[in-house]
């Protein structure tokens, strides 16, 4: 654990985004995890994702929930206002906030305990609004601030540090996803930088709920031979079954990219996605395919990564609550108070 | 019986005794909406079953030319339609008084009570023989004794063919079945009895410049006046209505002209901890966000309520409470959340609670928690009760000021936080305890982290005691401050009186109706009524200033006068309570009673006896 503060001072040849700001400039403070664990490396790829896409930190409310996964929001993005709110609730704080800004990006960072036991009513809830957040599920199959007890994702014969073997099946933040009608979900690896950066960046642009859950090694609790979550088994395990890169609004797609078995989705902002099954005859656009195929590959102890399932022309929660697009905290008082005229007129039918 | 013996105008207690989803609710709402127009003060109370269909329901209508319409135990005349009630229904009535009766089926021998009138209609019968089809017959048997009512106790049928006309305008048909059925209840007891009854009424000017409402639909009313954006709730009786008014109204009244677009956001939530969440999301962004709720739910939201306080959020939180604990009697009235709503929370929490006593304080008392929550950066409890809530109450008509402002606080606007060096969430730079805010989004340096973990006053985590403690400190200082901005308590006092009676809330009619009794009687006492918590300088001062305060409220535990006891430097030995917790709105006589008591037993101790 690290404690001394960074630099503040920016070497002048470090590469600027077009807002004329360099990736120095969406850290956070120093991170307070164990050395090595997964989460800071899931920090990092976040970092690079908002950098890349040039989205104005200020902008941006990161939100979490309790656990190691939740102290990370104050890990980047200095700048974005911050909520660290109670255990297995930061769905609902987001869904507010979202409800009465719509015009600032979401990005929710949970962990297994959080999302998946205590928190998972919220979490199936938010998914079913589709509020348009991406939301990070970094899954180590264990709590670690109360000291390595097995979480909900925990899978059937993982052992824990001390030897205690799992028999409970794990809740699989995925297939229950793809199951409450999600409309973006994907899976990754802490340990896959070249894949996590633009899925995240595609969530980001995703109208509506984008789930990504990470798997995101516990190096104290949960790395040992026996457990299913550890580096070793990870990279043993995962199989990437779509290869996806994101393109950010204004650039040109080169016929060249998009030829062969590439396929393009236009996210809501202009941009697009493109992704490269792997596993041949996988199709991220089809629900119920997607689904077989993921529990198939699970059956076979295997882990499906990349970009599992989108929706093209999701739409979010605004839209089944037909809202202004004017964010209803830019609403002017004038805009909502009806005044006397109508207060009397309203009584007279009260008579 | 002599109709001469005393004046019995406009001084009546109907109850009306019927069995839910038989559709009575409605005609019960005809007569008090006729009572109003004919200018008598009026109420109608609504004794429910927490049920759907085929359990008794009652309805309790007082009409009283002196404007005393807290419920009364007194019934002069029982409408009584439920078979399965008729031994406690038929017992209830007054020496003196009368039943209307169902006459398609005899009554039983025993019933029947020499000192009370039996008025039988045979309402069953002329409705098979009058109207079409099983629906009808059963809706139209409501009307019909609406109409014999009309004829007993003196309502003009003009007046009920005009509500009619209004209500079911589009309809003709509508109005016309109703109309008759009416005048087919009115024409039988016209023929049939000594119209009008011994008590009856006559039109007066009460009810000038005043209009019928529920709590629910005033507080949702307020919450729109307020300017809410975003309201969460999980669906709980007695606050359900709440959100139903305040949807309502929005529908009516915030939508976008050419968009089309709602300008507010309702969500009902998958229980009330998201509830309170959201609420608490939409408030850090800056909205004006709230949710109703009532005391189970805000039990589920004590952990997120600690938050808000902490993290320092607004919130409005409407508590309609209901009898507890647990899942208690649903459907029937209480002040048990008084201590709930004060301390909710683990740790050192303390908060604003104002406690409307009238469907028009509630109107009010919501635009004054959105000022509150957002002046102090803290949730604000509206706490009200079934009784208000749900049931109709005459109050005076409501205003609104166009010129208002409300009051958002100490919150930073973007050129703000541009001429500013540094900015800290929780800094006390006036010394007024209360720090300045910054919204999301709005500039860059306004960003900060928001938490429910220790954090020092420039809003930076913190695990060190004496900077933990320092933020707590002002916490504590900053709610107890706003006991010089919460709404003041009514208070009626004369020089030289030893007794003051305590109360809040929907107790308020009540206890002005017992001062009023008592002091025909030759009693005097004082009367104050709590508004808000924390409490003002001008409570204490009361109870100082009285030998023998009487605390009147309805709970078991005697919550409000622990409270002052807790809250103010009174000596316990001058505070003594008058309790009702039994689930119904509280009656006149429950505080005579009461109070008389209290007072033989310490003149008891006073003698020495």
């Amino acid at each position: 654990m690290s404690q001394t503060a960074k630099p503040s001072v920016r070497h002048p040849s470090l590469e600027v985004n077009k807002l004329g700001l360099t990736q120095r400039d969406y850290e956070g403070s120093m991170s307070t995890l164990c050395a090595g664990c997964g989460h800071d490396s899931i920090t990092a790829a976040l970092v690079q994702a908002f950098y890349e896409l040039a989205i104005e930190p200020h902008k941006v409310a990161k939100l979490s929930g309790i656990g190691c996964s939740s102290k990370t929001p104050a890990y980047f993005l200095q700048e974005a206002h911050g909520f660290n709110s109670v255990h297995g609730r930061m769905p609902s704080i987001a869904t507010g906030a979202n409800a009465a800004n719509r015009a600032m990006s979401y990005i929710g960072v949970s962990g297994d305990g959080d999302s998946l036991s205590i928190g998972l009513g919220q979490l199936c809830h938010a998914i079913r609004r589709n509020v348009d957040m991406l939301y990070i599920i970094e899954n180590n199959g264990v709590y670690g601030l109360t000291k390595g007890q097995f979480s909900a994702s925990a899978d059937v014969g993982t052992k824990a540090k001390r030897g205690e073997e799992n028999r409970m099946g794990p809740i699989d933040p995925v297939a229950l996803a793809m199951s409450l009608g999600a409309s973006f979900v994907g899976r990754s690896f802490s340990g896959d930088k070249g894949q996590l950066v633009p899925l995240v960046k595609a969530g980001l642009s995703h109208k509506g709920f984008a789930l990504l859950d990470v798997i995101s090694p516990c190096v104290t609790f949960n790395d040992h031979q026996g457990s299913t979550k550890s580096y070793q088994h990870t990279r043993d395990s995962v199989q990437e079954v779509v290869e996806a890169d994101f393109v950010p609004v204004l650039h040109e797609i080169k016929a060249s990219q998009a030829s062969g078995d590439v396929t393009s989705v236009a996210m809501h902002d202009g941009s697009v996605i493109k992704f490269r099954p792997v596993a041949e005859g996988y199709d991220p656009t089809d629900r119920d395919k997607a689904y077989s195929h993921i529990a198939s590959r699970q059956a076979q102890g295997e882990v499906a990564t990349g970009l599992l399932y989108i929706e093209e022309g999701s739409t979010d929660i605004h839209s089944f609550e037909n809202t202004v697009e004017k964010a209803l905290v830019d609403l002017e008082f004038e805009e909502v108070c009806p005044g006397n005229d109508v207060l009397q007129a309203l009584q007279k039918h009260w008579r | 019986m002599d109709r001469t013996s005393r004046n019995c105008a406009n001084d009546l207690v109907v109850k009306i005794a019927t069995v839910n989803g038989t559709g009575s609710a409605s005609a019960n709402g005809f007569l008090m909406q006729a009572i109003f127009r004919m200018g008598v003060p009026v109420s109608g109370k609504n004794v429910f079953p927490s049920n759907i269909q085929g359990l008794p329901t009652w309805y309790e209508i007082r009409a009283n030319k002196d404007g005393h319409t807290a419920r009364s135990e007194r019934v002069d005349l029982m409408v009584a339609m439920n078979p399965k009630t008729y031994v406690q229904d038929i017992k209830e009535v007054k020496s003196g008084g009368a039943v209307l009766y169902d006459s398609s089926w005899p009554l039983a021998e025993e019933l029947m009570r020499d000192d009370v009138e039996f008025y039988g209609v045979p309402l069953s019968q002329m409705c098979v023989e009058n109207f079409k089809g099983a629906r009808q017959q059963i809706l139209m048997k409501n009307v019909c004794y609406v109409g014999v009512l009309a004829a007993l106790v003196n309502i003009d049928l003009h007046i009920l063919s005009d509500i009619f006309e209004e209500k079911f305008g589009k309809k003709p048909k509508l109005v016309e079945l109703n109309n008759a059925a009416v005048r087919l209840g009115h024409d039988f007891a016209m023929e049939n009895f000594e119209c009008p009854f011994q008590s009856y009424l006559q039109v007066m000017d009460g009810n000038k410049d005043s209009v019928i409402m529920t709590g629910n639909m005033a507080a949702g009313l307020g919450c729109v006046y307020a300017g809410a954006t975003v309201g969460a709730w999980y669906p709980i009786t007695p606050s359900t209505s709440l959100m139903d008014a305040f949807k309502g109204f929005c529908e009516k009244l915030r939508q976008d002209p050419e968009s089309k677009g709602n300008r507010f956001c309702i969500i009902q939530a998958e229980d009330e901890l998201a509830a309170i969440g959201m609420v608490l999301g939409a408030s850090w962004m800056g909205a004006r966000a709230f949710t109703p709720t009532s005391g189970p739910g805000i039990s589920l939201m004590s952990e997120f309520i600690g938050l808000a306080y902490y993290a320092e959020i607004p919130a409005v939180l409407f508590d309609v409470q209901r009898t507890g604990p647990s899942t208690g009697m649903p459907t029937r009235t209480q002040q048990g959340d008084i201590l709930t709503t004060a301390y909710a929370s683990h740790g050192d929490t303390r908060h604003i609670v104002l406690f409307p006593a009238d469907p028009s304080e509630c109107f009010y008392l919501s635009v004054t928690a959105f000022d509150l929550a957002d002046r102090f950066q803290t949730p604000v409890f509206v706490v009200s009760d079934l009784d208000i809530g749900m049931n109709d109450w005459v109050c005076d008509n409501l205003e609104w000021d166009d010129d208002f402002v409300p009051d958002r606080g100490k919150v930073l606007s973007a050129e703000q936080l541009e001429n500013m060096d540094q900015f800290y969430r929780y800094l006390d730079i006036d010394g007024d305890a209360i720090p300045y805010r910054s919204l999301p989004g709005v500039h860059p340096k306004g960003s900060y982290f928001t938490r429910g973990s220790g954090h020092d006053k420039y809003g930076r985590y913190t695990e060190d005691g004496a900077l933990y403690q320092e933020v707590v400190d002002r916490l504590k200082e900053k709610v107890d401050s706003a006991a010089n901005s919460v709404p003041e308590a009514e208070i009626i006092q004369n020089e030289g009186v030893q007794i003051g009676l305590v109360t809040l809330g929907g107790c308020r009619k009540a206890v002005l109706e017992a001062v009023e009794k008592m002091e025909a009687d030759g009693l005097s006492v004082n009367y104050l009524r709590v508004k808000s918590f924390p409490f003002g300088p001008e409570v204490e001062e009361f109870l100082f200033s009285h030998e023998l305060n009487i605390v009147i409220e309805q709970n078991r535990d005697a919550q409000l006068m622990k409270l002052l006891i807790m809250e103010t430097d009174i000596d316990k030995n001058k505070l003594r309570s008058v309790l009702d917790n039994k689930g119904s709105p509280l009656s006149a006589q429950t505080v005579i009673d009461g109070v008389e008591e209290l007072i033989s037993q310490s003149m008891a101790t006073v003698d020495g006896s």
